[in-house]
């Protein structure tokens, strides 16, 4: 994939992420360790889609969305956005990047400045990035943003602490689109909402994408808010991508076994797809500091075979999918 | 509605908390946190209590164990375990009942596991006080115990500290640690909350096969549908202090009743996005200092009729064993509940 955006042929294409590195020292004590949090994950992302990027906690998933934004600095690959190598831009065009990238995050409750009003918080950006002429420009949008984002404009003096988790959600949603940006990374902004409130904001979100042609990377360990919301699935594991696919194909035939295991342990909300037996996954998910040779989930894999501790397998084409694994392809 | 739970009367309870009243008395006013809810635990099943943040579950759970701090306190209604009365122990006979006659898993484990100590040595130690068991004993049963929640080297694990096991092998402790001295009842709040599915399933699991297996009864609180759909055989789904809809597990599914119920499972995404929006209950939870006159879902409910304002509903039994506080029912057969 990542020769397609060299060559520049595809015009849909807004981000591609290629073999992207990122490692983190952690213990001060004698050079501490090495955590291995990502390493050399390639995806792509197309203009006005969503991508999941799926996992369990400690898998890379939240590390790849901040590399892709270059809020972390990647220790090798390329990350390009709109076509161009994010690290090779200067400081005002990075920053004229930035216009075009957001991020919302999970925790509404330290995402948002507890000493800001709701009108400070959401006409941040656009003060930053000098977008409105006027005091009264500004207020006129913050306004139009708040309404965009389901918030009553009468609490525009408000703070933080005197709205609910939901409405936090919204307003960093409103902080979020207020520069008219094409990418949001989107880091498990429900995850910490009750169920109701949950499909409030996962209407919301769906409402601004079709509105305003947006693009999300779609952060999530829930499988069924992620089955949802996009429209193809990257699953990691470990720092490694193990298979990336249309939502709806891989959902219904997982190739990679993590995938599959994945699927099956995840509870449904429906008492007669109760199992007896589920195929449950054995053993705990292997340290990052000290991740297996070959394939790294091979010592969890109940169809691990000689070749899966010695190699790691290459993420490859299979039908319209991409899997790691040596048993596919 | 002490009767809402009809089950075969070979299988008996082991506890019942009936039209128990727990209030916070804040600056702000009075919170009924819980307000007359009357659950019934069976002896064998795993009885469900799901609602949503402020619902009341966990403060109900609570309320059990005796565990309310002030502001909050016990106003009315009794906790019955074994046909004894819990409200009316005193603290020191609450100790000798906590962590020995009923015992409580919680969402974090690593906040409920002393950092200095031993993960088996306060597993034991749980043993020597309540049993007045031996060293040795304590240590066997110990190790015994960590191999039925399924801990890999229970003997090696014996001897380790919180920080150095996982947070599914921190909650399997702690059920280890709550079904060591054989309780009659396990409260689970939240048990999988903070875990990844794949280690969720391993303990929901693992759950199931300690209630198949011994003489102890499970209530499991938790906000998720899927994990109620999972494990529990009967569920009391609460809304605002109130016990809104309680039914066999199938029933609740299969003919669902409540408006709060239905939005609930509605909200829940299911598929791909074929459908376009997902289904959702407007506005949010009200405060329980300004509870709403009549039915307090009324506000939020797309079926509200002009009644639902004027009065609350009480709990109707509009099926076998399938209660639902909601007018919509009131003339579907069951009668009053009281």
């Amino acid at each position: 994939m990542s020769d397609m955006a060299a060559h520049g042929t595809d015009a849909r294409r807004l981000v591609d992420a290629e073999r992207v590195v990122k490692n983190f020292r952690v213990g001060g004590m004698r050079g501490g360790h090495l955590v291995q949090a990502v390493s050399g994950v390639s995806l792509h992302i197309d203009r006005g889609e969503t991508l999941a990027v799926v996992g369990e906690s400690g898998c890379g998933k939240s590390t790849l969305g901040r590399l892709i934004l270059r809020l972390l600095e990647p220790d090798s690959g390329v990350v390009r956005f709109e076509g161009r190598d994010l690290s090779a831009l200067s400081a005002t065009e990075l920053l004229q990047a930035r216009r075009r990238m957001q991020i919302i995050f999970q925790d509404p409750y330290a995402s948002l400045n507890p000493r800001m009003s709701v009108y400070q918080i959401i006409a941040e950006p656009l003060v930053t990035h000098r977008v409105c002429k006027s005091k009264k420009e500004t207020e006129a949008r913050v306004k139009q943003l708040m309404a965009m984002a389901g918030i009553r404009p009468e609490h525009i003096n408000r703070y933080p602490h005197q709205f609910s988790g939901g409405q936090r959600q919204r307003i960093g949603i409103a902080r979020a689109i207020a520069l008219n940006p094409s990418l949001i990374v989107c880091d498990e902004p429900v995850s910490a909402l009750d169920v109701s409130i949950q499909a409030q904001i996962l209407n919301l979100l769906y409402d601004l994408q079709r509105e305003m042609g947006l693009t999300y990377l779609f952060i999530s360990h829930d499988l069924s808010v992620v089955r949802y919301v996009s429209d193809r699935v990257c699953v990691m594991f470990l720092g490694k991508v193990c298979e990336v696919g249309n939502t709806e194909e891989l959902f219904a035939n997982p190739m990679h076994p993590y995938t599959a295991f994945l699927l099956e342990a995840a509870p449904k909300p429906d008492p007669h797809l109760r199992k007896e037996k589920k195929a449950l996954l054995a053993g705990e998910m292997p340290s990052p500091v000290n991740p297996p040779d070959g394939c790294r989930f091979h010592t969890r894999c109940p169809y691990a075979m000689e070749i899966c501790a010695q190699e790691e397998p290459e993420l490859r084409p299979i039908e319209k999918r991409q899997v790691a694994c040596h048993r596919e392809g | 509605m002490g009767e809402g739970m009809t089950r075969a009367p070979e299988y008996g309870e082991t506890l019942r908390i009936k039209n128990l009243r727990t209030h916070f008395f804040t600056r702000y006013g009075v919170a009924p946190a819980v307000d007359d809810v009357t659950i019934t635990i069976p002896r064998k099943g795993i009885v469900g209590v799901v609602g949503e943040s402020g619902c009341g579950k966990s403060v109900t759970a609570l309320s059990v164990m005796r565990l309310v701090s002030r502001p909050g306190k016990i106003v009315s209604g009794k906790v019955l375990l074994d046909g004894e009365d819990l409200t009316a122990k005193s603290p020191r006979e609450m100790r000798q009942i906590r962590g020995n006659k009923i015992s409580m898993i919680f969402q974090e484990p690593m906040t409920s596991l002393n950092p200095v100590y031993t993960v088996g040595s306060q597993v034991a130690e749980a043993m020597v006080i309540h049993q007045g068991a031996g060293k040795k004993e304590a240590r066997d049963r110990t190790v015994e115990m960590f191999r039925s929640v399924g801990i890999p080297e229970a003997e090696k694990r014996f001897g380790s500290y919180p920080h150095q096991l996982s947070g599914g092998l921190r909650q399997r402790v702690m059920i280890a640690m709550a079904m060591v001295c054989r309780p009659r009842l396990m409260i689970a709040d939240e048990p999988t909350t903070a875990l990844d599915v794949t280690i969720e399933a391993q303990i929901l699991h693992q759950m199931k096969e300690l209630e198949r297996n011994m003489d102890t009864s499970i209530m499991l609180i938790t906000h998720n549908m899927g994990v109620v759909a999972e494990i529990c055989d009967y569920v009391y789904v609460m809304y605002a202090g109130r016990i809104m809809e309680q039914a066999d597990i199938f029933s609740l599914f299969d003919h669902t009743m409540h408006p709060y119920t239905t939005g609930l499972l509605g909200s829940i995404p299911r598929s791909g996005r074929g459908g376009g929006r997902l289904y959702n209950i407007r506005g949010m939870v009200p405060s329980l200092l300004s509870l709403p006159k009549g039915c307090r879902f009324r506000p939020r409910c797309e079926r509200a009729m002009p009644e639902c304002a004027e009065h609350e509903p009480e709990l109707y039994e509009a099926g076998r064993g399938h209660w639902v506080r909601c007018h919509l029912y009131r003339d579907s057969g069951g009668g009053e509940t009281r």
